[in-house]
């Protein structure tokens, strides 16, 4: 791609000979750093794709660095990780724990358990490193999740996106394994309960489950091979697959250029922001040190998963509380929602759908989900351009709602996950709030779309409505002939851009089920369901003001935007029978 | 602006108006409707560059210039705090912090002069990228993401052309056997793997240490064994057993064992406890104890987790991890949560030394459910 962008016919040496400054001689300094350069160039001819990086805008944004949180909290991972692999011993091989942590001396438990301690205890700074692994990865999930919200929310993975969006899901996932592989190898109590769990959840796979269960136990759980493996799947395999997958997500970013929201001179054809040197590299390259920074900062201050406090992993004992990462907390919760009888036997075969819809169908139901929206989208609206500036969040009112409802039911997994604290700290009945839970898993979603869909529409009026009558200045203005009136704030052309710049959209049609010669088209089911959903998208649509609208709210409006009161509902009533786009017909009003 | 008036070609699902017509281009995007007022509004272009203090006035630019001095020079003092920390707090030593308690020193030290390290180069070079660097926003144009047509058909092109010449289409024989080797050679690789990741269940899950040792014809003694206390190892008399108490038990032997510990006590772990036989509901749970002692997998019948928390008063049992319930006194049953089973009772008595001895092993397999346990 990048050739493409630079301009074509010119030759290679004439290209390079621009990228000097001709006026400025260059300092000694310089002509140093210059001459390494081009002893590199001379044996990989980076020169043009490095300027064309350098050279690359980028749009400014506060949400646009959420993506970069998640992007330095694994750069962070993989630095701590790689030093935390010189102490950890990953084997579940017995010792008698020696270290200087007192309460545990003389104890028997596992080699990484131990090692773990000693990380902990006897490493000097190892705490330290340990504690930013462990924050870093829970930032790397939070700050990719965020992310995703707001990309979802801006409709930035419409096409030519989509594949992104499928490898950003894809990486998702994968961290929230990678994750769960980490926090379970210092076989600590908690930890060990975690994996207990796991190895509880393959079982119940119909059919294979104890045979499943066996293959990644090595034999009966716990076993000694479990550790190595969740070790090499933890330290290596997962870590290639993640950095590989990132690297063709931020390559993709690249090559699509960045989104950027609306705004005056931005269009859907250019990006409009800072180059990459200097302004990125220091704003960007200075951010992964305030990230790297607070995660030490906390790190520092409060303690993540104090294994010491748990004590060495044994099945019969459990500690109260027992709560997976927060990124778990929603398949742990789901699995504490789901009531038993969901569990059947039949001629002596036993399915335990209480746990399996939980613990093996959830979380790639979520992901699939997840990944397969951008093109279930795309089907119900029709749209098939490129779209590179992103939507208001209010603009769609009905993908709002929807992302807003999944936000919620995944919520209550999360909070459901934490049934056992909000009970002990409410001072309530746990069955109580377990069916609480149960209810509103099936109650908030459809109330959130349907609160947050109604939040979109009236805040999409009240951008008609500032678009057709400006600002209310609170000015009273008294006529010649003794009428009152408020004046309005007239807004700039580029005020009014923000509130108008998006398209009017319109349900699909519905398509005949018969063509001209009355014979019945094969596709006419498949039609009239996505007229249907179309419909449910869009039916309450409300379109920006158009130049004639705005006209016609002048032109009744006269005396320089001053209006009447009296004058006003006719104004409304104007700009409604004006306006098509306007199907819900309910007038706006002040 | 009437998506109506738009023409809509017959028998597809047309996109009304606009929508779904080519490329977008906000900017250029109107057509001139009734009465010569554009559909849509014009792109208004760029707004006037506003100047920040540091353009206009040296003295301030003179000021950002410290501050972005003084960060990297907080960060550089950061550093040498790190340095004397590592070499000078004993990493035992404690402190005691506001707010947070009573910490490791070396470790909270270490981690606050990392902290302004890192904070120091991050915070220095945004506010020098935000204060002196150019702010002038630039423009890039944005070409499709498609490519030519005549390079997507060249494409195709040499696919053709390369599986032409390579005989690919005229010589069937090599294209079948080129898939079918493709097809299978994994198989050298991934045999291996699932053939070695571990052993066949057989009926490992099935059975517990309360078992005994499986014989050479594959049965199982299923002789009486004393319930001994965990971790102490020491066997357990009927009268030591209050109303009220509970005690956490192994069976004879396992706590000796040199190998596979862990293995046996996630199977084998049961709760004793003694409740007033009268209040006790179920025939089977009486005649399976002993005089209202009654002995139950400690192992949640959900995914496995033990059974932890036992309430004296209402005689539940209940799993800390997904909270099922289970009543002793109606035999264990699921009271609330997820789980669907009672958990397996362990039949009891007493020896002739007034010891508590199984009576034989579990009835049922132990802990979280699978396939194939109804039919062991």
């Amino acid at each position: 791609m990048s050739t493409e962008t630079l301009p074509t016919g010119r030759p290679a040496d004439q290209l390079r000979d621009g990228d000097k400054p001709a006026h400025a001689a260059p300092s000694a300094a310089a002509r140093k750093a210059g001459g390494f350069a081009g002893w590199i160039d001379d044996r990989t001819s980076a020169a043009k794709p490095v300027n064309y990086l350098l050279r690359k805008v980028f749009p400014d944004h506060w949400s646009f660095m959420l993506g970069e949180i998640a992007m330095y909290s694994l750069i962070i991972c993989l630095l701590t990780g790689a030093l935390l692999t010189l102490w950890f011993i990953p084997s579940a091989g017995h010792t008698i724990y020696d270290g200087s942590y007192v309460p545990l001396r003389g104890q028997m438990m596992s080699e990484a358990y131990a090692s773990t301690l000693n990380i902990s205890f006897d490493v000097k700074g190892g705490l330290i490193i340990r504690q930013i692994h462990h924050w870093a990865a829970l930032m790397f999930i939070v700050g990719l999740t965020v992310h995703m919200f707001r990309v979802f929310f801006t409709g930035a993975f419409r096409k030519p996106r989509e594949l992104n969006w499928v490898l950003g899901t894809i990486l998702a996932l994968l961290a929230i394994v990678e994750g769960f592989a980490g926090y379970s190898l210092p076989d600590d109590l908690l930890s060990g309960t975690g994996i207990r769990a796991m190895e509880g959840f393959v079982q119940t796979a119909p059919v294979i489950g104890s045979y499943l269960a066996y293959a990644i136990f090595g034999g009966p759980f716990p076993g000694e091979m479990i550790i190595p493996r969740l070790y090499s799947a933890h330290v290596l395999l997962i870590p290639a697959i993640l950095v590989g997958l990132f690297i063709a997500h931020i390559t993709l970013v690249a090559v699509h250029k960045h989104t950027q929201f609306p705004g005056p001179g931005k269009t859907n054809d250019n990006v409009v922001g800072y180059r990459v040197m200097p302004v990125y590299a220091a704003k960007a390259g200075g951010f992964f040190f305030i990230v790297f920074g607070v995660i030490a900062l906390i790190s520092a201050l409060f303690t993540i998963n104090p294994i010491w406090a748990y004590g060495p992993y044994d099945p019969s004992p459990v500690t109260a509380g027992s709560q997976p990462d927060w990124y778990m907390g929603f398949a742990d919760g789901a699995l504490r929602l789901l009531p038993g009888w969901l569990e059947f036997s039949f001629l002596g075969f036993t399915l335990s759908l209480n746990i399996a819809l939980g613990a093996l169908v959830l979380l790639p139901l979520v992901y699939t989900v997840l990944g397969v929206y951008p093109f279930v989208e795309r089907w119900i609206t029709g749209d098939e351009r490129e779209h590179h500036l992103l939507d208001r969040p209010r603009n769609n009112p009905t993908r709002t709602g929807i992302g807003m409802a999944a936000i919620v039911a995944y919520s209550v997994f999360m909070f459901a996950a934490g049934n056992d604290i909000i009970a002990i700290k409410l001072g309530m009945s746990i069955n109580d709030i377990t069916w609480a839970f149960r209810i509103g898993l099936f109650v908030l979603p459809p109330i959130a779309f349907w609160v947050t869909k109604r939040i979109c529409l009236s805040l999409q009026r009240h951008d008609r409505e500032l678009a057709l009558h400006s600002r209310e200045s609170g000015r009273i203005i008294r006529g010649a002939d003794g009428s009152f009136h408020e004046r309005h704030d007239a807004l700039t052309d580029r005020e009014r851009w923000i509130l108008v710049q998006h398209e009017p959209v319109a349900p699909l049609q519905l398509t005949p089920e018969y063509d001209e010669n009355g014979v019945a088209r094969p596709a006419a089911r498949k039609d009239r369901l996505r007229a249907k959903l179309s419909h449910w998208f869009f039916k309450d649509a409300v379109n920006p003001v158009t130049p004639a609208e705005l006209a016609a709210a002048h032109h009744d409006g006269h005396h320089a935007e001053a209006l009447e009161a009296s004058d006003h509902d006719a104004i409304e009533q104007g700009a409604d029978t004006d306006s098509t786009g306007l199907s819900s017909g309910s007038p706006v009003r002040d | 602006m009437n998506e109506q008036d738009s023409p809509t070609t017959g028998g597809e699902v047309t996109p009304t108006g606009e929508f779904g017509s080519g490329a977008v281009r906000l900017d250029q995007g109107h057509v001139v409707g009734d009465g010569g007022i554009p559909e849509r509004f014009e792109n208004p272009g760029f707004g006037p560059h506003i100047h920040r203090g540091t353009d206009l006035d040296e003295v301030a630019a003179k000021r950002a210039e410290r501050i972005v001095g003084g960060l990297f020079l907080l960060s550089i003092v950061g550093t040498l705090a790190f340095v004397v920390a590592y070499f000078a707090i004993d990493k035992h030593s404690t402190v005691f912090i506001p707010g947070i308690g009573q910490t490791n020193a070396l470790h909270t030290a270490l981690g606050l002069s990392m902290a302004a390290t890192l904070l120091g180069i991050g915070l220095g070079a945004v506010q020098w990228a935000k204060t002196l660097m150019p702010d002038e926003e630039e423009v890039e144009m944005r070409h499709p993401m498609r490519s030519a047509d005549e390079d997507r058909s060249k494409f195709v092109e040499i696919l053709g052309d390369g599986a032409e010449s390579a005989h690919l289409t005229r010589r069937p024989l090599i294209k079948y056997t080129l898939g079918g080797a493709l097809g299978l050679f994994a198989v050298p690789v991934v045999l291996p793997l699932i053939g070695g990741l571990g052993p066949l269940p057989e009926d490992d899950l099935s059975v517990s240490f309360w078992n005994g040792h499986k014989e050479e014809d594959g049965s199982y003694p299923n002789k009486p064994m004393r319930l001994m206390r965990d971790p102490q190892n020491t066997p357990i008399k009927a009268s030591d057993v209050t109303i009220g108490s509970v005690f956490h038990v192994m069976p004879e032997g396992l706590l000796d064992l040199e190998h596979h510990i862990l293995e046996e006590k996630a199977k084998a772990a049961v709760l004793l406890m003694r409740l007033d036989p009268d209040d006790i509901k179920s025939q089977k749970e009486k005649d399976w104890g002993h005089q209202g002692i009654v002995a139950y997998s400690k192992i949640c019948t959900h995914v496995g987790c033990p059974v932890g928390l036992y309430e004296q008063q209402t005689h539940h049992l209940l799993c800390p991890c997904h909270q099922s319930t289970f009543d002793v006194t109606q035999d264990c049953k699921v009271i609330f949560g997820p789980a669907k089973r009672p958990l397996p009772q362990l039949p009891i008595t007493v020896d002739d030394e007034g010891y508590l001895i199984s009576k034989g092993p579990f009835k049922e397999a132990v802990g979280p459910s699978f396939w194939e346990r109804g039919s062991a």
